[in-house]
């Protein structure tokens, strides 16, 4: 997991395919992710719409060219990318968000905003007082556990609130008042509930 | 102290209802038996906590426990998906309207709408409904964990009969103490005390062999000891008012048909008895007693139709009284009109048994005495009521085992089992006192207003004590977890709703002073309406 600091927060991506649901977006350097479950933004128009990175991946910039393993004659990997160095304009790192919410005026409402985020939108990290003001109401929880995503939400779940609760004043407090939530949420499944406490501590 | 519990969930008015509780609040905190406010929309209830459980969202949770050893996820589930239920048995309202304000806190008639707000009762509340001490109501003791004085409304409560029910060593005579107290200082009733164990006269023993300060010492001016056993008492330093003896010529049929079984008597022989009071008056058993083993004798019962056998039963049930040292040809005084001279006064009675422990001596005596004087008092009240003039003062006679008394088979035939039946009619209650309530007759124990009662385990004995009273089974179980000392579950006609109290403290130098200045401060009082009465 990566701390949020200061020289991560602005522009991570800019988005190339959206939906009413979430977002991807393909990050402007090779491996600059955000990490999994932090919160992310895109401006439409007045609007600020927030996602929870769930997915990421680092791939072939055309879909048929899978890369090729080069790095039999050097001595580490950092070496592969200096020899080669159109490597990192041959590949590129995208990530896909959740919206989870958005931003109209002054107050954050925590369910989907009326249309979908504009394609080449650029995306920002959330500063720490934005992850703060967000994690006041846990309502986004919801949309985060029915949603169908490729990763399990036993790990996506835990990770959004453990980076959320790093910005809060008593991040216990705030990791419990979750887990309370996700308890009345989740209250028929017993199993997935306990693997998103074991995994919240 | 509002201290929020948690939220009405479901119930009935029947059974009680629900209350989750809180993720804060820890069960292990409530106790049955506590009070609970309940904030409904438009009425406060006031209840009490009958029965704690545990509950969860998922019966997977019970199948395959959480890892509770980390406090992160054990606070996480708690009042989730693991949470506390207290079954609350609405008992009063207590809002502000008008019924409320003009006659105090009324029983429910319905139960607080859902998700109603659930607070332990604070000090307020529970003055509100039990109220505070003044000259009418006494100070018996506090609820479980809480300051607040629990009184009982004496006149209320002496105008009916009332029950003492506990099993040996949970504190009955030091409630009766206690109570006894109360009534000779607010309830304008006298006592008469058939103290068979010879605890209230003068000094008792506590449990841990203590020597506590009784009736007498307390009140010499106001309670007087009678005695059956000069010696023991005089042995005992207590200074004792009259030594009661009971002449031959006293004892009547009735007296002895009470004592058959104790007697080992047969029915025949009880008739036999009636046949000899006929045949020679007054002096009937005088006579029996010195009939001589002759032909003439045999003749004499024989013209009575009484049969051989059946003479020899009651001769020996006839010995056993005679041998009685209390008993004698002729007693020098009447224990019944002295007796009477002394209640008159205002003055209480107690009579010590001594070393006459027997059963067999206690139900004579106790039933003899309290004949006559009962059929005094109702004369007096007849003719009271006829002539429109003052009532003979109430009294309250104090029993000990009364299951001896008022068992059904008996129960009919002894003066016990009417005054305790006609109730207040002729100003004459009982004050029971027993350990195995369930040898007590139904309709007795029916009748009686208030009912105190002590730790009880037997099964028959619980539900003969709480029979008939609303919320049965959830007293049920706040009775059997009574502690088994110092606490007692009273309900009935004198308290507003059931109640278990922590019973205050006797036998210490600051308790007896205490008593002593709560009847002061009332003796004041009634000086001052004297005054102001006499000079307008």
């Amino acid at each position: 997991m990566r701390p949020i600091n200061s020289s991560l927060i602005g522009r991570v991506g800019e988005i190339i395919e959206a939906s009413t649901a979430g977002f991807t977006a393909q990050c402007y350097e090779l491996y600059e992710l955000p990490p999994l479950g932090s919160l992310v933004k895109t401006k439409d128009g007045e609007l600020d719409i927030y996602g929870i990175v769930y997915h990421a991946t680092t791939g072939s910039l055309e879909p048929g060219r899978r890369p090729i393993a080069r790095g039999k004659d050097e001595a580490t990997e950092a070496a592969i990318y200096q020899s080669s160095p159109q490597l990192s304009k041959l590949l590129r790192s995208e990530f896909s968000a959740l919206v989870v919410g958005h931003r109209a005026g002054d107050s954050v409402k925590q369910y989907l905003p009326p249309g979908p985020a504009r394609i080449h939108g650029f995306v920002h990290q959330c500063s720490a007082d934005e992850i703060k003001e967000f994690g006041r109401s846990l309502a986004f929880l919801n949309m985060l556990v029915s949603a169908h995503l490729p990763v399990a939400v036993d790990e996506i779940v835990p990770a959004t609130l453990r980076l959320m609760s790093q910005s809060q004043e008593d991040p216990r407090g705030f990791l419990v008042a979750a887990g309370k939530e996700l308890a009345v949420m989740l209250g028929g499944q017993f199993n997935q509930l306990r693997a998103i406490l074991g995994r919240l501590k | 102290m509002t201290d929020r519990l948690g939220v009405v969930v479901s119930g009935s008015l029947e059974s009680g209802v629900e209350v989750k509780l809180d993720g804060t609040v820890s069960v292990e905190d409530m106790a049955v038996g506590r009070y609970v406010t309940i904030e409904g929309q438009r009425q406060r209830f006031f209840g009490m906590i009958t029965d704690i459980e545990l509950g969860v969202i998922d019966p997977r949770f019970t199948l395959t426990p959480p890892d509770v050893s980390d406090p992160f996820v054990s606070e996480v589930l708690s009042g989730t998906s693991t949470y506390g239920i207290l079954h609350v048995l609405p008992m009063l309202t207590i809002s502000g309207d008008v019924a409320n304000l003009i006659e105090g806190p009324q029983p429910v008639k319905t139960v607080p709408s859902h998700f109603s707000v659930v607070n332990l009762a604070s000090q307020a509340d529970v003055e509100l409904v039990f109220g505070g001490e003044d000259e009418k109501r006494f100070y018996v003791g506090t609820p479980l964990d809480m300051e607040t004085k629990i009184c009982l409304d004496l006149p209320e409560l002496v105008k009916r009969s009332n029950g003492i029910f506990g099993k040996s060593g949970t504190g009955k005579t030091f409630l009766t103490r206690i109570l006894l107290i109360g009534m000779l200082q607010k309830s304008a009733a006298v006592n008469l005390i058939f103290d068979m164990h010879n605890e209230y006269g003068w000094a008792g023993t506590s449990e841990g062999g203590r020597s506590v300060k009784a009736l007498k010492q307390l009140f010499p001016s106001k309670v007087a000891v009678f005695t059956l056993d000069e010696e023991s008492s005089r042995r005992r330093k207590v200074s004792t008012d009259f030594v009661v003896r009971i002449g031959y010529d006293e004892i009547e049929p009735e007296d002895m048909s009470l004592l058959r079984q104790t007697l080992n008597l047969t029915e025949p022989a009880v008739e036999a008895i009636y046949e000899l009071r006929r045949r020679f008056g007054k002096n009937w058993l005088q006579q029996a007693a010195d009939m001589s083993d002759s032909d003439e004798t045999r003749q004499l019962i024989k013209d009575m139709d009484i049969h051989e056998s059946t003479f020899q039963n009651l001769r020996r049930g006839l010995a056993t009284i005679n041998r009685m040292p209390f008993i004698a040809p002729q007693a020098p005084d009447n224990a019944v009109t002295r007796i009477l001279e002394y209640l008159d006064r205002g003055i209480n009675v107690v009579l010590e048994f001594g070393r006459y422990t027997d059963i067999i001596a206690y139900i004579l005596v106790a039933n003899l005495l309290t004949r006559r004087i009962y059929a005094r008092y109702r004369e007096r009240m007849e003719k009271s009521m006829a002539e429109d003039s003052a009532k003979p003062t109430p009294l309250v006679i104090t029993i000990e085992e009364a299951h001896r008394f008022l068992n059904p088979e008996v129960a009919a035939r002894t003066i016990f089992g009417t005054i305790a039946r006609e109730m207040r009619k002729y100003n004459v209650t009982l004050l029971v006192i027993d350990q195995r309530p369930s040898g007590i007759d139904a309709e007795v124990m029916s009748q009686m207003g208030t009912k105190i009662t002590c730790l009880l385990d037997n099964e028959r004995d619980v539900d003969s004590v709480l029979a008939g009273v609303s919320g049965k089974s959830a007293l049920k179980s706040v009775l059997s977890r009574l502690e088994s000392k110092q606490q007692a579950l009273i309900f009935g006609h004198a308290v507003p709703m059931p109640v278990v109290i922590q019973t205050r403290e006797y036998g210490s130098p600051q308790s007896y002073k205490e008593f002593l200045t709560a009847g002061k401060a009332e003796g004041g009082k009634q000086a001052e309406k004297d005054i102001e009465e006499l000079w307008g």
